[in-house]
């Protein structure tokens, strides 16, 4: 939508024009907000438990709860294998990083039209707003991961070498949700329906990500379909990473194969944003 | 490099209407939309659909061009819905020009809102940080303007208070002070003035004219005539998405005053007219400015006329002709007769069959700012009245320039006369 140019005199010149069909993606913009992109995350992080009783425990109460739903429903109940991990440690090492997503998929998902008189009446680069939602849930999964850390201790589970993987597996996480988001943020600005997919999809996705049982039960030739899904990928590695299970006989397909389709959907979600954004004042 | 900084050419912007139903378009419409009627989509698609497009939509700007210059201090002026706000978003980037193009050269820093991104829970102190940043301010220049602008909103003593807890004229001042710090090259603002109580509005006009006197360039929008014209030199007149007038802002708001109003009449048609009326027969009741325009608006530091144009089919006695000007409330602030003055009474004792207009001058700075209401009376006093209608023209008064206009309040009172006042000191 628009140009920027500098001239020697450092003077910013600004070209403001009718665009249409795809645009650039200007991640330097970004960069150039970079300030606002930190204000808005420490405001969503300042925000979130003002006003509630227990404050930052939520952070914790969340996972550990469905911790223990999941034990037991799936553990004790069903006796479904953790693969030699206690069932309590199996499932809450999945929760962490599966919560983080679906955490990070939902407000992004709302970004636009919870922000949305910031959007009618000022200018910055609209791609500012989800990058800021999905940062903001790491906070909560730094909280959650010390007590993990604890139970860890308490299990006497040591972390195997490869726990400096997690990062990257961290990445993988929030780079799916920031990729699905991106493309629920921007039809949500035109379609009010994607409230009521979130919740849905984020129920059934919990169902096909390995959160609750263990990726072993998926027989071997559906491995490579179930990579598809990357948060299934993000789960193993997790587990792998702290817990020492199997990651699986085609570690490296499958996990390319996550990290693929991943960045297939974020790079579309940007492509598809950026398309959107310049209606979003008009319409949101 | 020439002092243009801001050019804009041929810009127009089109809106759909019914924007407000499609705003919660759901995903079913426009499936069953895509699925049920293919034909209707193509045809929109192709050329031929340009028919149904002028239907659907509007333009809230159409081939604006303008240029304004570095340092210049330029007022936007419209009634509703002509196109300014439109036009400062466009400007300032937050939506775009169906057609057109803008250059700009500097920063760009927009207020068409004053604490937007504001939140709630946040303190004081939080806010001014957030705001800022959303209206573009480094964190370094925000924390050295930090004291300033606390200094300036006057809310020191709540400044680690959420902002829920401010009272609504403690928020917008502690808005309007972050606002108000802002050094973008080019600013853009929108009715901002117009919060407040009277005290902090004149601070903020006070803060506008440092700022047009450093030498930033300025668009200044707003519905207020009186900070129109104290702060800018030069404006332009929106009318209908259309840039119809561009001169010194004197002119240009005396333009807008008395332009395209052709509404300052009541005319009266046959049907409308009682029998009993007979022979008297009303033609129109006209509200005219000093230049003798037909106008629904006048200012009340001119003076301007009301004339009643009527028919006499038999002679009358005694008739006298005249005028209930009445405001919005109902309140009477005078009656007058063409036949007040005794001589001029007598002289028409019996007024013969012709065509007829009484005309009075209403002197300059007699009325307040408002609307009102004008109502014609004829009659023979105790003996017959022949016509009237208490509500037969409505007209609004523009204060720009009455007395006492350096306070943006709202005078009481129906009148609003220029006294003259002696301050002596007594020792």
């Amino acid at each position: 939508m628009t140009e920027l140019t500098h001239q020697a005199t450092q003077e910013e010149i600004i070209d403001i024009r009718p665009t249409s069909g795809w645009s650039a993606l200007k991640l330097g913009d970004l960069w150039r907000y970079r300030e606002l992109m930190f204000f808005l995350t420490w405001r969503d992080i300042k925000v979130r438990y003002k006003q509630t009783l227990l404050g930052a425990a939520w952070a914790v109460i969340r996972p550990l709860v469905t911790m223990v739903v999941f034990t037991l429903i799936f553990g004790r109940v069903a006796k479904l294998d953790s693969e030699g991990v206690p069932y309590q440690l199996f499932s809450f090492t999945a929760l962490l990083p599966w919560q983080l997503f679906s955490k990070a998929l939902g407000d992004t998902s709302k970004s636009m039209v919870s922000n949305r008189n910031m959007i009618t009446k000022i200018y910055f680069p609209r791609l500012v707003i989800p990058f800021s939602s999905v940062i903001s849930g790491l906070v909560d999964f730094g909280i959650a991961f010390v007590i993990l850390l604890g139970m860890m201790v308490y299990y006497g589970v040591k972390p195997t070498s490869a726990i400096w993987t997690l990062p990257l597996f961290l990445m993988l996480a929030l780079l799916t949700a920031l990729g699905v988001g991106l493309w629920f943020s921007a039809l949500n600005v035109q379609f009010r329906d994607v409230g009521y997919i979130i919740p849905f999809l984020t129920q059934v996705w919990l169902y096909a990500t390995p959160v609750a049982y263990s990726s072993q039960i998926v027989s071997p030739q559906w491995q490579i379909i179930y990579a598809l899904n990357p948060m299934a990928g993000v789960v193993q590695g997790f587990r792998w990473a702290l817990l020492g299970t199997e990651l699986g006989a085609d570690a490296s397909t499958t996990l390319s194969v996550s990290i693929l389709i991943s960045i297939v959907i974020l790079v579309s979600g940007l492509f598809y944003f950026r398309r959107m954004e310049r209606t979003f004042a008009d319409v949101v | 490099m020439s002092d243009v900084v801001v050019r804009v050419e041929n810009m127009s912007k089109k809106y759909r209407i019914g924007v407000a139903p499609e705003k919660y378009a759901t995903l079913r419409d426009a499936i069953v939309e895509t699925l049920s009627s293919p034909l209707r989509r193509i045809q929109k698609s192709l050329p031929a659909g340009k028919e149904a497009d002028s239907v659907d939509t509007i333009w809230a700007l159409k081939d604006i061009s303008f240029e304004v210059e570095r340092g210049q201090v330029l007022g936007v002026i419209g009634r509703n819905g002509a196109g300014k706000s439109t036009l400062l978003k466009v400007l300032s980037r937050i939506t775009e020009p169906t057609e057109g193009h803008v250059r700009i050269h500097g920063r760009v820093g927009s207020l068409l809102e004053v604490g937007t991104g504001f939140h709630p829970e946040l303190t004081g102190r939080e806010n001014i940080y957030l705001n800022g940043a959303i209206l573009g301010m480094k964190r370094a220049l925000i924390e050295r303007k930090f004291d300033e602008i606390v200094d300036f909103s006057g809310v020191e003593k709540f400044i680690d208070t959420p902002v829920k807890r401010y009272s609504s004229g403690m928020y917008l001042r502690l808005a309007f002070s972050v606002a108000a710090h802002l050094e973008p090259e080019i600013l853009v603002v929108d009715e901002v003035l117009a919060v407040g109580d009277a005290e902090f509005q004149r601070k903020c006009l006070g803060k506008m004219s440092d700022v047009a006197q450093e030498g930033r360039t300025v668009l200044f929008v707003s519905h207020d005539m009186s900070a129109i014209s104290r702060l800018t030199e030069e404006t332009i007149v929106l009318e209908k998405g259309k840039l119809a007038y561009r001169a010194p802002t004197q002119e240009a708001v005396d333009y807008y005053l008395s332009s395209g109003f052709k509404t300052g009449e009541r005319v009266w048609t046959a049907e409308e007219i009682p029998t009993q009326a007979a022979p008297f027969r009303p033609l129109a009741l006209r509200v005219k400015n000093h230049q003798g325009d037909v106008v629904d608006l006048v200012r009340s530091t001119q003076p301007f006329s009301i004339e009643i144009e009527y028919r006499l089919v038999e002679p009358i006695q005694a008739l006298r002709v005249g005028l209930y000007l009445r405001n919005m409330r109902g309140a009477y602030v005078f009656t007058a007769f063409d036949t007040d003055n005794p001589e001029q009474y007598k002289a028409m004792a019996t007024r013969p069959p012709d065509h007829y207009v009484s005309r009075c001058v209403v002197p300059a700075d007699i009325l307040n700012e408002g609307r009102y209401a004008l109502g014609i009376n004829a009659s023979a006093y105790r003996v017959k009245r022949y016509f009237q209608d208490l509500r037969a023209l409505v007209f609004n008064v523009d204060g720009t320039d009455a007395p006492g206009k350096q306070w943006a309040e709202r005078r009481r009172g129906v009148t609003r006369p220029r006294l003259d006042w002696e301050i002596n000191q007594i020792r």
